[in-house]
């Protein structure tokens, strides 16, 4: 898998143009907020810091990763097509009466999805479990979990954080997409969460906090849960909602929403046009 | 049946198939929420250490846990008082456990009027309402000690979710090592021809004895155990209905979802024939010995036989 930042940031253009043809698409209203946020922490996982095989996606030794954010399953579903789990196309069944690309992931559909999200709140629990049964089998995968920073206002989020740091879980990393937005607005605003990085500390984690759409300091946070010992590993992930889009980024309402036709072609030429680097 | 096998609560025997299943299989982890002492999940623990998790007063967490271990090859036993697994984890379950179809076991205990001092709080009366209702889910209420050892080994060896329902109390061990035990076919413990009587769980013993009462009364009592409430034994439901032409149900649950539930959704589909529900009507639970709380739900075995009385009539 490549490693140079070049290549992962014209990876990260391609994905995130499939994401919004995906959403486009499928004629409905989408989540392009929180997609486009983490496509350069997904893109970063998948090209780069996990092992795993798209061709051989049961393989028992493979780092594991959770979209806990389960709505963000356009980029999920993008990096996987990418990387080959399987074919570009399918992706513009998304949502579609019949498709395996169910507008929340589905483990039982699509090759490469570990687990099937969608109700927040979960997914850091389910990769506990996957930690522990790592450790009582001494293989030595890594389980990766991704969570929206609206989402840890649900409480089972803290039982699975004390449980995380409970087992000395130092084979697992949560990576918050800390795009300061939820649903009805701003984080801060409708349930505060910070100071967020101390509670995650308190609770007995490392944490690192760095700009989650900088592919050097995603990879040498992701890099640095090697040196990490007992603890788990929370990297605060600064992003912006709707990454891609101008007139999404950072806008309460770009979390669930539409674009015009004449927006989308717009929004696709100016993709093409941003240089990689 | 009816031979002197001596008394065990349910639980007690999870605890012990729980631990002989560890032996046999290093596959087997085991969770709990801080009351691993209560369900028995403590003779595990004390044997595999390893394979022990106690995750605290968490139960949504727990059940998460336990599926994420399940997806690493793991054949996870969660266990908690039945109240507190269905209600507390109910999404968790239906999104990570029985959506995906993953075989994790929901061994809960303490179901029914058993946790009885304690109170509404801590009974589960509608424990079987809330895991019927869920696409996948298999629900087993054992009715002794010897069908929860075999339910248990079932359900480990069943390749997807399956719920077992556990007893606080002792009650008689009723049927023999050698028994047949499948998952979805019910147990013809009695043959009768004027009324089918449907039971479920730990109340077997009692509605035996209730069938003995209406015996002298000159009904001739047909009952079956369904220790299998989903997916429950259809074809042998509609048979015994067929030659009886009047059903009964009993459980130590609500009538809202339970057993009587259940059978009413095979008969008016099925076989349209006149169907008393003996069971928690939906009320809550209360404090109490649990002889009393039986006696205020119509559970003892002569009250039970006073039902088939008058079922009877209904045909």
């Amino acid at each position: 898998m490549e490693k140079s930042v070049p290549d992962l940031l014209e990876r990260s253009r391609r994905v995130r143009e499939l994401v919004i043809r995906m959403i486009h698409e499928s004629e409905t209203a989408g989540h392009y907020g929180g997609s486009l946020s983490c496509v350069d922490i997904l893109v970063c996982l998948y090209f780069s810091s996990m092992k795993h095989r798209p061709n051989e996606p049961d393989w028992e030794d493979r780092d594991r990763f959770v979209l806990s954010k389960g709505h963000a399953a356009p980029a999920l579903y993008a990096v996987l097509a990418e990387a080959g789990y399987f074919p570009i196309r399918n992706l513009w069944s998304f949502k579609k009466f019949g498709s395996t690309l169910q507008g929340h992931p589905d483990m039982k559909l699509v090759p490469g999805v570990e687990m099937s999200t969608g109700s927040l709140g979960q997914g850091l629990s389910v990769a506990v479990g996957m930690a522990l049964a790592g450790k009582l089998d001494r293989k030595s995968y890594r389980v990766n979990v991704l969570l929206g920073d609206g989402e840890i206002d649900e409480g089972s989020v803290w039982e699975a954080a004390m449980a995380a740091s409970h087992y000395q879980l130092d084979n697992l990393t949560a990576v918050l997409d800390r795009n300061n937005l939820q649903v009805s607005g701003f984080t801060e605003s409708h349930m505060r969460i910070e100071p967020v990085a101390e509670k995650w500390k308190a609770f007995g984690w490392t944490v690192i906090e760095i700009d989650g759409h900088d592919p050097r300091q995603i990879l040498s946070a992701l890099g640095s849960a090697d040196q990490n010992s007992v603890k788990p590993l929370l990297i605060i992930a600064r992003t912006v909602k709707g990454k891609g889009i101008d007139f999404l980024e950072n806008k309460i309402g770009s979390h669930s929403c539409t674009l015009t036709s004449e927006q989308f072609a717009q929004v696709m030429q100016r993709l093409k046009g941003t240089p990689p680097g | 049946m009816r031979k002197n096998l001596g008394e065990k609560s349910t639980r007690d025997a999870y605890g012990e198939a729980l631990l002989r299943l560890g032996e046999s299989d290093s596959r087997i982890v085991a969770l709990d929420a801080d009351l691993s002492s209560s369900t028995r999940t403590s003779k595990f623990a004390e044997k595999f250490p390893d394979r022990f998790f106690n995750l605290g007063v968490a139960e949504q967490n727990l059940y998460a846990v336990a599926a994420g271990m399940s997806t690493c090859g793991k054949i996870p036993f969660a266990s908690t008082f039945a109240v507190f697994a269905t209600e507390r984890a109910l999404n968790q379950i239906k999104q990570c456990i029985a959506y995906p179809a993953l075989n994790v076991n929901i061994a809960a205990t303490h179901s029914g009027f058993t946790s009885s001092g304690d109170g509404a709080s801590h009974q589960g009366l509608t424990d079987m309402a809330f895991m019927r209702c869920l696409p996948n889910m298999t629900v087993i209420a054992p009715a002794d000690a010897t069908q929860t050892e075999k339910a248990i080994r079932a359900a480990a060896a069943h390749d997807g979710p399956v719920y077992v329902r556990l007893g606080k109390i002792d009650v008689p061990i009723l049927f023999d090592p050698d028994s047949d035990f499948r998952i979805g076919r019910a147990v013809l413990v009695r043959e009768g021809s004027d009324i089918t009587v449907l039971v479920t769980g730990i109340l077997l013993s009692q509605t035996i004895t209730a069938a003995e009462i209406a015996e002298k009364k000159g009904i001739d009592v047909e009952l079956i155990h369904v220790h299998t409430v989903k997916p429950i034994d259809r074809e042998m439901l509609v048979r015994s209905a067929t030659k009886t032409r009047c059903v009964l149900t009993v459980e130590d649950h609500s009538i809202v979802g339970g057993l009587g539930s259940a059978a009413a959704e095979v008969y008016a589909q099925y076989h349209p024939v006149p169907l008393t529900m003996v069971g928690v009507a939906d009320v809550f639970g209360e404090s109490g010995e649990i002889e009393q709380l039986y006696e205020k739900h119509g559970l003892t075995a002569v009250q039970i036989a006073d039902k088939i009385r008058i079922a009877v009539q209904r045909k």
